[in-house]
């Protein structure tokens, strides 16, 4: 092969690796992203049986029923809607009636959310960051004078 | 006082960068020695005057003097002396300090050790680092300045935040920034080469020294991050896709990428500009990784106060260094003398190869990373991209080259064998099979995953050993000589072989712990005991525990198998006094190279608690595995036609031919 032939090839070997690694990443961002909702917006879509999501908002107060067993049953609300969710596991440090909260899982047919995940990620206003974003649109919430997060 | 002296110290060294920044990149424009010279001297004093500066920050972490702000937002009188000094850098100001410092501390090494280097390329280099010690000492000076005063003093302070308060915070931050930052020293090297107009092999050999000592830091610090999550989190999860995660993981491949490919420009005088480009690349991605943690876009236990400001400056940072760089290759770029060509079969072809999979990689991890910002900033959908979108992407593009690896240090350089290289490799690939085999008999008949991860493994492993035995020609030879040969093998060989091994171990931890793990969540009431797969888990009980600034709740397990003991366990519900903050204290049993690992949930109504158990076999190779690759760096590191600067144009031939 002359230098040419071989710059090509080389060339053509990349094109290949970033045509194959744009294929798979468009196939997997189309399949296996999970959309962020609030209780009033997932009333408002028609998810497909089995589609994960990630269902966001304040831990409904007088909710959260822990029973005798490791499951756990709480409603999450954006106070116009609330969706009643089950998870079984341990609940994340943070996790407090009228907090914010993200839970990740799949709707049933009954309309109980079945989490799988619930998340602590957020600062020390016990509000994640989508979660604040959403209810400062609706005007639920304001920002608190918190100087420092974790 | 002290604080006042940091503080001037820092603005010091602000001055000084900025003469860095000029004064020898004129000399080298003009060819004026005098000036070049000027480098070396303000490089050094550059980094005295930052040390001094986070000296003072740490004596007031120590005093607990609270009249500064920053001290007051992140400490307590009650802390323990550790995370007293280790709270210098648990906070936006103190890790960006801290940032800065060990980028001066790279250009003070470059000017101590880079005596041989020519005047005009050290110059440069210099100079380039003077640019982004400036940008990042104005940021502290403007934005973040640790040393702010509060008028009049608070009486105590507010805390650190309880999940830092680890060793971890001891280690982490540094070795992580030692591995981000080191790479500005690859990205100078390629900026002053692009100015200079002018890149040879020898400038790959001085490059690769920087690139391997900031991978082995980057490899550390990753892998104690991770283990840091794993057991101060509660979730016994190792890897998380996180977007703080991926933008340390994201300079981590592109940093392994040009190690590689600086082989082959070192070697075979090729890949010249793509080189230099990864080399931009690298650093860009760690710039990018400070601007996603440090500005405030994502909600982590990394991002500390959020002030748009500094988001935006950090951003400007990142589009002067990397755009301007960009701009300076697209320029400059031409006018590098294209390098060699070479067979696709050889051993530059495999480094090649390397080079495709890690970085079309990067591309995803990057995709992945930022797709959900962009999204939002532009339609306002807010989606999360986790593991089955990194599984999906990523994964098939990490497996082939983790398939390929043993290949490519067999393969002769310019024109190699690959059936040969096949034969040598059929005893490891044997291995193999039979680690296959036995994991897919013995151990697990149901997920051909897990046999598949475990003979994947096993394969590097052993491709990385049949390496070693053929360099010292092992079997072929008599037992003395080939011991002989083994022991006058370079050190790189070793280094490589190590490095490899280690990747091997993390993807055994990897493989072992998705497939064989198994989770448990009960609840037990003091004297219960639980079924662990065949071993018994008992509850003994739960006691209330004092700690210095924190009150526990501490539960006693004892583990056992057949009445035998094996270990005992505590785990705990911690509540730090100060913030209010709950955590969870993971209880953590190594046994072999596997763990038992308890974590504490809430009381149930009966009384009893709800307790998570996971047996995890082999989790701790994961970051072993880890721990390998950075040893084979070191090793890698005391070669000694890699010894840092060592290494002239002149002599670079007589070393190349006697080290092959």
């Amino acid at each position: 092969m002359t230098r040419k032939q071989k710059r090509l090839s080389v060339i053509a070997a990349g094109l290949a690796f970033l045509g194959a690694a744009t294929g798979l990443t468009f196939y997997a961002l189309g399949q296996k992203a999970s959309f962020f909702y609030m209780p009033t917006e997932l009333q408002a879509t028609t998810l497909q049986p089995g589609q994960r999501i990630r269902l966001g908002g304040l831990v409904e107060a007088g909710t959260v029923k822990r029973g005798e067993g490791t499951q756990v049953s709480f409603s999450v609300t954006d106070s116009e809607k609330s969706v009643p969710v089950t998870y079984v596991g341990i609940l994340p440090d943070l996790f407090r009636e009228g907090q914010g909260v993200i839970t990740e899982g799949t709707m049933r047919p009954d309309g109980v959310f079945a989490a799988d995940t619930v998340l602590a990620k957020h600062d020390e206003n016990y509000m994640p960051k989508e979660v604040a974003d959403s209810l400062k649109e609706k005007g639920v919430w304001q920002d608190q004078p918190a100087k420092s997060g974790s | 006082m002290i604080v006042e002296a940091g503080h001037f110290a820092l603005v010091l060294a602000f001055a000084l960068a900025l003469v860095q920044s000029v004064v020898p990149l004129a000399g080298a424009r003009i060819g004026e020695m005098r000036l070049m010279a000027v480098g070396g001297p303000v490089a050094l004093a550059g980094f005295a005057l930052v040390g001094i500066a986070f000296a003072a920050l740490t004596a007031t972490y120590i005093q607990s003097d609270f009249s500064v702000a920053n001290v007051w937002e992140n400490s307590h009188s009650l802390k323990p002396m550790l995370y007293k000094v280790t709270g210098t850098w648990g906070n936006h100001e103190g890790s960006m300090l801290l940032w800065v410092l060990i980028l001066t501390f790279f250009g003070a090494l470059v000017a101590a050790f880079g005596r041989n280097l020519p005047a005009t390329l050290r110059a440069n280099v210099l100079a380039v680092q003077g640019w982004i010690g400036a940008a990042f000492l104005m940021f502290i000076l403007t934005t973040s300045n640790p040393f702010a005063r509060l008028d009049p003093a608070p009486f105590e302070g507010r805390d650190l935040n309880p999940i830092l308060q680890d060793i971890g915070l001891a280690i982490h931050p540094p070795l992580l920034y030692l591995g981000y930052v080191g790479f500005s020293v690859c990205f100078s090297f390629a900026v002053a080469a692009l100015i200079d107009g002018r890149v040879d092999a020898a400038w790959a050999r001085w490059v690769r020294p920087w690139t391997l000592a900031a991978w082995m830091f980057l490899t550390g610090g990753i892998a104690m991050g991770s283990y840091w999550a794993y057991y101060e989190l509660g979730w016994g999860g190792f890897w998380f896709w996180d977007p703080v995660e991926n933008a340390s993981f994201m300079p981590w491949l592109a940093g392994t990428a040009l190690l590689h490919s600086a082989i082959v420009m070192e070697k075979r005088s090729a890949l010249k500009i793509w080189t230099v480009l990864l080399a931009i690349l690298t650093f860009s991605l760690s710039l990018l990784g400070t601007f996603l943690v440090r500005s405030g876009v994502l909600t982590s236990v990394h991002a500390f106060a959020t002030d748009p400001t500094r988001g935006v400056f950090i951003l400007a940072i990142l589009v002067v260094f990397i755009g301007g760089s960009l701009s300076l290759f697209a320029w400059r770029a031409g006018s590098l003398t294209a390098g060699g060509i070479f067979h696709p079969i050889s051993r530059e072809g495999a480094l090649v190869l390397n080079n495709l999979f890690l970085t079309t990689a990067t591309a995803t991890v990057l995709v992945g990373t930022l797709y959900p910002l962009v999204l939002e900033a532009v339609t306002g959908d807010k989606i999360s991209v986790g593991a089955p979108f990194f599984n999906l992407t990523f994964g098939p593009l990490m497996l082939p080259l983790l398939v390929l690896i043993p290949f490519g240090p067999l393969l002769a350089w310019k024109r190699g064998d690959v059936y040969a290289a096949a034969q040598r490799l059929m005893a490891a690939f044997g291995g193999a099979l039979l680690a296959m085999l036995v994991t897919w008999l013995v151990v697990d008949r149901v997920t051909v995953f897990a046999a598949l991860g475990v003979g994947l493994a096993a394969w590097m492993v052993l491709g990385a050993l049949t390496d070693l035995a053929q360099k010292s020609a092992l079997g072929t030879a008599p037992l003395g000589v080939s011991m002989r040969r083994l022991a006058g093998l370079p050190r790189s060989v070793f280094g490589t072989a190590l490095a490899h091994m280690g990747v091997g171990l993390t993807t055994l931890g990897i493989a072992a712990t998705l497939a064989f793990q198994s989770e448990h969540i009960t609840v037990m009431k003091p004297g219960d005991v639980a079924d662990i797969d065949g071993r018994s888990l008992r509850f003994e009980g739960v006691a209330p525990v004092r700690g210095p600034n924190y009150t526990e709740t501490r539960a006693q397990f004892v583990f056992a198998k057949d009445g035998r003991t094996l270990g005992e366990i505590s785990s705990a519900k911690r509540l730090y006094t100060a913030r209010q903050m709950p955590t969870t204290e993971a209880g953590i049993l190594t046994l072999g190279l596997s763990q038992l690992y308890v974590s504490l949930g809430d009381a149930t109504s009966n009384g009893g608690m709800v307790v998570r158990v996971w047996w995890k076999p082999l989790v701790t190779l994961i970051w072993l595995g880890g721990l390998v690759m950075m040893i084979g760096a070191a090793v890698s590191l005391t070669d000694r036609r890699l010894r840092v600067g060592a290494p002239s144009r002149k002599a670079r031939t007589a070393v190349a031919a006697a080290s092959q």
